[in-house]
Protein backbone atom coordinates (compact mmCIF):
# COMPACT_ATOMS: atom_id res chain seq x y z
CA UNK A 1 0.00 0.00 0.00
CA UNK A 2 0.89 3.37 -0.80
CA UNK A 3 2.38 5.46 1.88
CA UNK A 4 -0.05 8.41 2.22
CA UNK A 5 0.32 12.06 0.62
CA UNK A 6 1.27 14.93 2.93
CA UNK A 7 -1.75 17.10 2.43
CA UNK A 8 -3.41 18.96 5.47
CA UNK A 9 -6.20 17.32 5.19
CA UNK A 10 -4.21 13.71 5.15
CA UNK A 11 -2.11 15.15 7.99
CA UNK A 12 -4.87 16.49 10.29
CA UNK A 13 -6.88 13.49 10.03
CA UNK A 14 -4.20 11.00 10.74
CA UNK A 15 -3.03 12.98 13.57
CA UNK A 16 -6.74 13.33 15.28
CA UNK A 17 -6.70 9.53 14.66
CA UNK A 18 -3.63 8.58 16.65
CA UNK A 19 -4.41 10.69 19.41
CA UNK A 20 -8.09 10.07 19.64
CA UNK A 21 -7.20 5.98 19.70
CA UNK A 22 -3.72 6.66 22.08
CA UNK A 23 -5.84 9.19 24.81
CA UNK A 24 -8.64 6.60 24.69
CA UNK A 25 -5.99 3.21 25.36
CA UNK A 26 -4.55 5.97 28.18
CA UNK A 27 -8.29 6.48 29.78
CA UNK A 28 -8.75 2.90 29.75
CA UNK A 29 -5.35 2.02 31.60
CA UNK A 30 -5.91 5.11 33.68
CA UNK A 31 -9.25 3.49 34.60
CA UNK A 32 -8.00 -0.16 35.00
CA UNK A 33 -4.31 1.14 37.39
CA UNK A 34 -6.46 3.38 39.32
CA UNK A 35 -7.41 1.07 42.42
CA UNK A 36 -3.96 -0.61 42.26
CA UNK A 37 -2.27 2.50 42.68
CA UNK A 38 -4.33 3.87 45.40
CA UNK A 39 -3.99 0.24 47.04
CA UNK A 40 0.10 0.56 46.77
CA UNK A 41 0.00 4.45 48.41
CA UNK A 42 -2.23 3.02 51.13
CA UNK A 43 -0.06 -0.04 51.87
CA UNK A 44 2.79 2.45 51.90
CA UNK A 45 1.49 4.81 54.22
CA UNK A 46 0.26 2.37 56.49
CA UNK A 47 3.79 0.44 56.89
CA UNK A 48 5.18 3.79 57.73
CA UNK A 49 2.37 3.91 60.30
CA UNK A 50 3.18 0.06 61.86
CA UNK A 51 6.92 1.37 61.92
CA UNK A 52 6.76 4.25 64.25
CA UNK A 53 4.15 3.68 66.37
CA UNK A 54 2.83 1.06 69.16
CA UNK A 55 0.35 -1.59 68.68
CA UNK A 56 -2.69 -0.62 67.92
CA UNK A 57 -6.42 -1.85 66.96
CA UNK A 58 -8.47 0.88 65.31
CA UNK A 59 -8.00 2.77 61.98
CA UNK A 60 -4.97 5.28 62.10
CA UNK A 61 -6.15 6.26 58.46
CA UNK A 62 -9.75 6.82 58.89
CA UNK A 63 -8.91 9.10 61.79
CA UNK A 64 -6.53 11.06 60.10
CA UNK A 65 -6.85 14.60 61.60
CA UNK A 66 -4.70 17.78 60.00
CA UNK A 67 -3.06 20.16 62.11
CA UNK A 68 -2.22 23.87 60.79
CA UNK A 69 1.43 24.96 60.52
CA UNK A 70 1.65 28.22 62.47
CA UNK A 71 2.59 30.69 59.88
CA UNK A 72 2.43 28.89 56.43
CA UNK A 73 -0.67 27.52 54.64
CA UNK A 74 0.35 23.92 55.10
CA UNK A 75 -0.92 21.79 57.62
CA UNK A 76 0.32 18.37 59.06
CA UNK A 77 -1.17 15.06 58.91
CA UNK A 78 -1.50 13.26 62.35
CA UNK A 79 -2.50 9.38 62.81
CA UNK A 80 -3.64 8.34 65.81
CA UNK A 81 -3.04 4.60 66.46
CA UNK A 82 -5.46 3.53 69.46
CA UNK A 83 -6.29 0.60 71.19
CA UNK A 84 -9.07 -0.08 73.21
CA UNK A 85 -10.00 3.46 72.48
CA UNK A 86 -7.13 4.88 74.39
CA UNK A 87 -4.23 6.62 72.55
CA UNK A 88 -0.85 4.77 72.22
CA UNK A 89 0.81 6.88 69.60
CA UNK A 90 0.71 9.35 67.16
CA UNK A 91 2.15 9.19 63.65
CA UNK A 92 2.89 11.89 61.86
CA UNK A 93 3.84 13.13 58.70
CA UNK A 94 6.10 15.98 58.69
CA UNK A 95 8.59 17.78 56.37
CA UNK A 96 11.86 19.67 56.67
CA UNK A 97 12.12 22.08 52.99
CA UNK A 98 16.26 22.01 54.04
CA UNK A 99 17.15 19.04 52.79
CA UNK A 100 20.34 18.77 50.62
CA UNK A 101 18.04 17.98 47.55
CA UNK A 102 14.88 19.82 48.48
CA UNK A 103 12.47 18.39 50.81
CA UNK A 104 12.56 15.63 53.13
CA UNK A 105 9.18 13.85 54.26
CA UNK A 106 9.43 12.00 57.47
CA UNK A 107 6.61 10.05 59.60
CA UNK A 108 7.35 10.70 63.34
CA UNK A 109 5.75 8.33 65.62
CA UNK A 110 5.45 10.41 69.01
CA UNK A 111 4.08 8.80 72.34
CA UNK A 112 1.09 10.97 74.03
CA UNK A 113 3.52 12.82 75.98
CA UNK A 114 5.60 13.91 72.98
CA UNK A 115 8.78 11.65 73.10
CA UNK A 116 9.89 9.90 70.07
CA UNK A 117 8.72 6.18 69.78
CA UNK A 118 9.94 5.75 66.13
CA UNK A 119 11.02 7.96 62.84
CA UNK A 120 10.40 7.00 59.15
CA UNK A 121 12.07 8.47 56.16
CA UNK A 122 9.41 8.93 53.56
CA UNK A 123 10.65 10.54 50.42
CA UNK A 124 13.58 12.53 50.19
CA UNK A 125 16.58 13.26 47.38
CA UNK A 126 19.15 13.61 49.60
CA UNK A 127 22.90 12.17 48.45
CA UNK A 128 23.15 9.10 48.01
CA UNK A 129 25.27 6.91 50.20
CA UNK A 130 25.70 9.75 52.42
CA UNK A 131 22.28 11.72 53.51
CA UNK A 132 20.35 8.32 52.45
CA UNK A 133 22.11 6.95 55.67
CA UNK A 134 19.88 9.22 57.93
CA UNK A 135 17.64 5.64 56.87
CA UNK A 136 19.85 3.67 59.36
CA UNK A 137 19.24 2.37 62.41
CA UNK A 138 23.22 4.12 63.41
CA UNK A 139 21.55 7.69 63.34
CA UNK A 140 18.14 7.22 64.01
CA UNK A 141 18.76 5.13 67.31
CA UNK A 142 19.82 8.21 69.30
CA UNK A 143 16.39 10.00 68.89
CA UNK A 144 14.40 6.98 70.03
CA UNK A 145 12.98 7.42 73.28
CA UNK A 146 14.03 10.99 73.44
CA UNK A 147 11.44 14.17 74.61
CA UNK A 148 12.33 16.63 72.23
CA UNK A 149 11.38 18.90 75.05
CA UNK A 150 14.84 18.47 76.46
CA UNK A 151 17.09 16.80 73.66
CA UNK A 152 18.13 19.38 71.79
CA UNK A 153 17.39 18.48 68.12
CA UNK A 154 20.10 20.44 66.84
CA UNK A 155 23.22 18.53 65.27
CA UNK A 156 26.59 19.35 67.75
CA UNK A 157 27.92 21.62 65.19
CA UNK A 158 24.89 24.08 66.13
CA UNK A 159 25.20 23.85 69.65
CA UNK A 160 22.60 20.75 69.77
CA UNK A 161 22.74 16.85 70.68
CA UNK A 162 22.23 15.35 67.70
CA UNK A 163 25.16 13.54 66.44
CA UNK A 164 25.30 14.46 62.66
CA UNK A 165 25.75 12.02 59.87
CA UNK A 166 29.46 12.54 58.52
CA UNK A 167 29.42 13.83 55.56
CA UNK A 168 25.99 14.62 55.47
CA UNK A 169 25.43 17.91 57.90
CA UNK A 170 22.51 19.19 56.22
CA UNK A 171 20.74 16.02 55.88
CA UNK A 172 21.05 15.92 59.39
CA UNK A 173 20.13 19.51 59.93
CA UNK A 174 16.94 18.91 57.95
CA UNK A 175 16.32 15.53 60.11
CA UNK A 176 16.20 17.25 63.22
CA UNK A 177 14.14 20.14 62.24
CA UNK A 178 10.99 17.79 60.76
CA UNK A 179 11.20 15.93 64.02
CA UNK A 180 11.10 19.13 66.01
CA UNK A 181 8.16 20.36 63.88
CA UNK A 182 6.09 17.91 64.06
CA UNK A 183 6.31 17.94 68.19
CA UNK A 184 6.38 21.37 68.09
CA UNK A 185 2.91 21.31 66.25
CA UNK A 186 1.61 17.79 68.13
CA UNK A 187 2.20 19.64 71.74
CA UNK A 188 0.47 22.97 70.49
CA UNK A 189 -2.74 21.40 68.14
CA UNK A 190 -2.86 17.17 68.91
CA UNK A 191 -4.54 15.31 70.61
CA UNK A 192 -2.93 13.84 74.02
CA UNK A 193 -5.54 10.87 74.85
CA UNK B 1 19.24 -8.70 7.01
CA UNK B 2 17.45 -11.95 8.53
CA UNK B 3 15.03 -12.02 11.79
CA UNK B 4 17.57 -13.72 13.42
CA UNK B 5 20.25 -11.08 13.13
CA UNK B 6 17.49 -8.67 13.49
CA UNK B 7 17.40 -9.85 17.08
CA UNK B 8 20.75 -10.12 18.00
CA UNK B 9 21.95 -6.77 16.78
CA UNK B 10 21.03 -5.29 19.69
CA UNK B 11 22.82 -7.22 21.94
CA UNK B 12 26.19 -6.79 20.63
CA UNK B 13 27.36 -5.22 16.91
CA UNK B 14 24.69 -2.38 17.70
CA UNK B 15 24.26 -2.20 21.34
CA UNK B 16 22.45 0.95 22.05
CA UNK B 17 24.94 1.86 25.21
CA UNK B 18 28.13 0.28 24.48
CA UNK B 19 27.81 0.65 20.37
CA UNK B 20 25.38 3.26 19.75
CA UNK B 21 25.90 5.50 22.95
CA UNK B 22 22.96 6.06 22.82
CA UNK B 23 20.21 6.86 25.95
CA UNK B 24 23.11 7.59 27.49
CA UNK B 25 20.48 10.11 30.55
CA UNK B 26 18.82 6.90 32.22
CA UNK B 27 22.31 4.93 31.63
CA UNK B 28 23.58 7.09 33.84
CA UNK B 29 21.23 7.91 36.20
CA UNK B 30 19.56 4.90 37.13
CA UNK B 31 21.84 2.52 37.47
CA UNK B 32 23.03 2.70 41.01
CA UNK B 33 22.00 -0.76 41.71
CA UNK B 34 21.37 -3.71 39.56
CA UNK B 35 17.43 -4.13 40.33
CA UNK B 36 17.05 -0.11 39.00
CA UNK B 37 19.15 -0.94 35.93
CA UNK B 38 17.11 -4.34 35.34
CA UNK B 39 13.81 -2.33 36.11
CA UNK B 40 14.52 0.72 33.96
CA UNK B 41 16.01 -1.49 31.10
CA UNK B 42 12.88 -3.84 31.05
CA UNK B 43 10.68 -0.73 31.28
CA UNK B 44 12.05 0.77 28.27
CA UNK B 45 12.10 -2.76 26.43
CA UNK B 46 8.54 -2.46 26.51
CA UNK B 47 8.23 0.58 25.18
CA UNK B 48 10.42 -0.51 22.43
CA UNK B 49 8.60 -3.38 21.45
CA UNK B 50 4.79 -1.97 21.64
CA UNK B 51 6.01 1.44 19.82
CA UNK B 52 8.06 -0.68 16.90
CA UNK B 53 4.82 -3.03 16.76
CA UNK B 54 2.35 -0.22 16.55
CA UNK B 55 4.11 2.18 14.47
CA UNK B 56 5.16 -0.16 11.93
CA UNK B 57 1.98 -1.19 11.71
CA UNK B 58 -0.06 2.56 11.16
CA UNK B 59 3.40 3.83 9.08
CA UNK B 60 1.33 3.62 5.58
CA UNK B 61 -1.67 5.52 7.47
CA UNK B 62 0.48 8.45 8.45
CA UNK B 63 1.65 10.46 6.10
CA UNK B 64 5.70 11.84 6.24
CA UNK B 65 5.58 15.63 7.43
CA UNK B 66 3.70 14.74 10.38
CA UNK B 67 5.50 11.60 11.11
CA UNK B 68 7.36 12.44 14.32
CA UNK B 69 4.61 14.11 15.67
CA UNK B 70 2.69 10.89 15.35
CA UNK B 71 5.77 8.82 16.48
CA UNK B 72 5.94 10.84 19.59
CA UNK B 73 2.35 10.34 21.04
CA UNK B 74 1.93 6.80 20.04
CA UNK B 75 5.54 6.65 22.34
CA UNK B 76 4.01 8.69 24.88
CA UNK B 77 1.47 6.98 25.40
CA UNK B 78 2.90 3.52 26.14
CA UNK B 79 5.25 5.31 28.32
CA UNK B 80 2.44 6.67 30.67
CA UNK B 81 0.82 3.04 30.33
CA UNK B 82 4.58 1.53 31.60
CA UNK B 83 4.14 4.37 34.62
CA UNK B 84 0.95 3.80 35.44
CA UNK B 85 1.18 0.14 35.61
CA UNK B 86 4.69 0.08 37.57
CA UNK B 87 2.97 2.84 40.31
CA UNK B 88 0.31 0.18 40.86
CA UNK B 89 2.11 -3.00 40.82
CA UNK B 90 5.50 -2.52 41.45
CA UNK B 91 5.65 0.88 44.04
CA UNK B 92 8.99 0.16 45.54
CA UNK B 93 10.85 -0.22 42.14
CA UNK B 94 8.91 3.25 40.47
CA UNK B 95 9.80 5.39 43.17
CA UNK B 96 13.37 4.16 43.11
CA UNK B 97 13.17 5.23 39.32
CA UNK B 98 11.30 8.26 39.61
CA UNK B 99 11.60 11.05 36.63
CA UNK B 100 13.65 8.33 34.80
CA UNK B 101 10.24 6.28 33.95
CA UNK B 102 8.30 9.29 32.21
CA UNK B 103 11.59 10.31 30.54
CA UNK B 104 11.73 7.58 28.45
CA UNK B 105 9.71 9.60 26.17
CA UNK B 106 12.58 11.40 24.69
CA UNK B 107 14.83 8.30 24.96
CA UNK B 108 16.82 8.75 21.74
CA UNK B 109 16.11 4.84 21.24
CA UNK B 110 13.01 4.73 21.19
CA UNK B 111 12.52 7.55 18.75
CA UNK B 112 15.51 6.23 16.83
CA UNK B 113 14.75 2.74 15.82
CA UNK B 114 10.45 4.30 15.35
CA UNK B 115 12.32 6.27 12.68
CA UNK B 116 15.75 4.60 11.57
CA UNK B 117 13.58 0.79 11.49
CA UNK B 118 10.01 0.79 12.79
CA UNK B 119 9.01 2.97 10.01
CA UNK B 120 10.92 1.25 6.86
CA UNK B 121 10.11 -2.59 8.30
CA UNK B 122 7.23 -5.41 8.29
CA UNK B 123 5.85 -5.74 11.88
CA UNK B 124 7.57 -9.11 12.44
CA UNK B 125 10.94 -7.48 11.87
CA UNK B 126 10.35 -4.37 13.48
CA UNK B 127 8.75 -6.25 16.56
CA UNK B 128 12.27 -8.73 16.85
CA UNK B 129 13.80 -4.68 16.21
CA UNK B 130 12.08 -3.40 19.18
CA UNK B 131 12.70 -6.85 21.46
CA UNK B 132 16.84 -7.07 20.34
CA UNK B 133 17.30 -3.31 21.15
CA UNK B 134 15.25 -3.42 24.39
CA UNK B 135 17.07 -6.19 25.97
CA UNK B 136 20.43 -5.15 24.85
CA UNK B 137 19.91 -2.05 26.28
CA UNK B 138 18.75 -4.00 29.71
CA UNK B 139 21.59 -5.85 29.31
CA UNK B 140 23.93 -2.82 29.37
CA UNK B 141 21.59 -1.10 32.45
CA UNK B 142 22.10 -4.74 34.37
CA UNK B 143 25.65 -5.26 33.87
CA UNK B 144 26.48 -1.20 34.65
CA UNK B 145 24.27 -1.35 37.76
CA UNK B 146 25.69 -4.57 38.73
CA UNK B 147 29.11 -3.19 38.36
CA UNK B 148 28.39 0.02 40.14
CA UNK B 149 26.44 -2.08 43.07
CA UNK B 150 29.15 -4.68 43.45
CA UNK B 151 31.94 -1.77 44.05
CA UNK B 152 29.41 0.91 45.88
CA UNK B 153 27.74 -1.24 48.38
CA UNK B 154 29.31 -4.26 48.09
CA UNK B 155 26.38 -6.18 47.49
CA UNK B 156 24.20 -7.47 44.60
CA UNK B 157 20.29 -7.04 44.05
CA UNK B 158 20.13 -6.11 47.75
CA UNK B 159 21.74 -8.96 48.85
CA UNK B 160 25.27 -7.59 51.42
CA UNK B 161 28.21 -10.40 50.38
CA UNK B 162 30.58 -8.27 52.81
CA UNK B 163 29.47 -6.43 55.40
CA UNK B 164 31.59 -2.96 55.34
CA UNK B 165 31.17 0.44 53.33
CA UNK B 166 32.07 0.01 49.78
CA UNK B 167 33.71 2.68 47.36
CA UNK B 168 31.14 5.46 47.35
CA UNK B 169 32.21 7.10 44.44
CA UNK B 170 30.54 4.25 42.04
CA UNK B 171 26.99 4.60 43.45
CA UNK B 172 27.24 9.04 42.83
CA UNK B 173 27.29 10.27 39.83
CA UNK B 174 31.04 10.44 38.72
CA UNK B 175 31.10 6.75 39.37
CA UNK B 176 28.53 6.12 36.71
CA UNK B 177 31.05 7.65 34.07
CA UNK B 178 33.64 5.75 35.32
CA UNK B 179 31.74 2.41 35.49
CA UNK B 180 30.67 2.83 31.76
CA UNK B 181 33.90 4.49 30.61
CA UNK B 182 35.69 0.92 31.62
CA UNK B 183 32.68 -0.85 30.17
CA UNK B 184 32.78 0.30 27.07
CA UNK B 185 36.62 0.23 26.93
CA UNK B 186 36.33 -3.84 27.69
CA UNK B 187 33.16 -4.00 24.85
CA UNK B 188 35.57 -2.48 22.50
CA UNK B 189 38.72 -4.58 23.31
CA UNK B 190 36.23 -7.62 22.86
CA UNK B 191 34.71 -6.21 19.47
CA UNK B 192 38.40 -5.91 18.36
CA UNK B 193 39.81 -8.83 19.36
CA UNK B 194 36.69 -11.01 18.28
Amino acid sequence: MAKKESTLFNMVSSLVVVTLVASAALGYVYELTKGPIEAAKLAKKIRAIDEVVVEYDNNPVDEMYKIPIEGSTDSLEVYPAKKGGILMASAIRTYSPKGYGGNVWLMVGLLPDGSINNIAVLEHKETPGLGTKMNGDDFKNQFLGKNPSTFNMKVEKDGGDVDALSGATITSRAFGQATQLAFDMYMKGGQHE
Amino acid sequence: MSNLQNFTKGFFKENAVFVQLLGMCPTLGVTSTAINGLGMGLATTFVLLMSNVVISLVKNFIPDKVRIPAFIVIIASFVTVVDLVMAGYLPDLHEQLGLFIPLIVVNCIVLGRAEAFASKHAVVSSMLDGLGMGLGFSMALLMLGSLREILGSLSLFGFKFVEADGILLFILPPGAFLALGFLIAFINHLRKTA
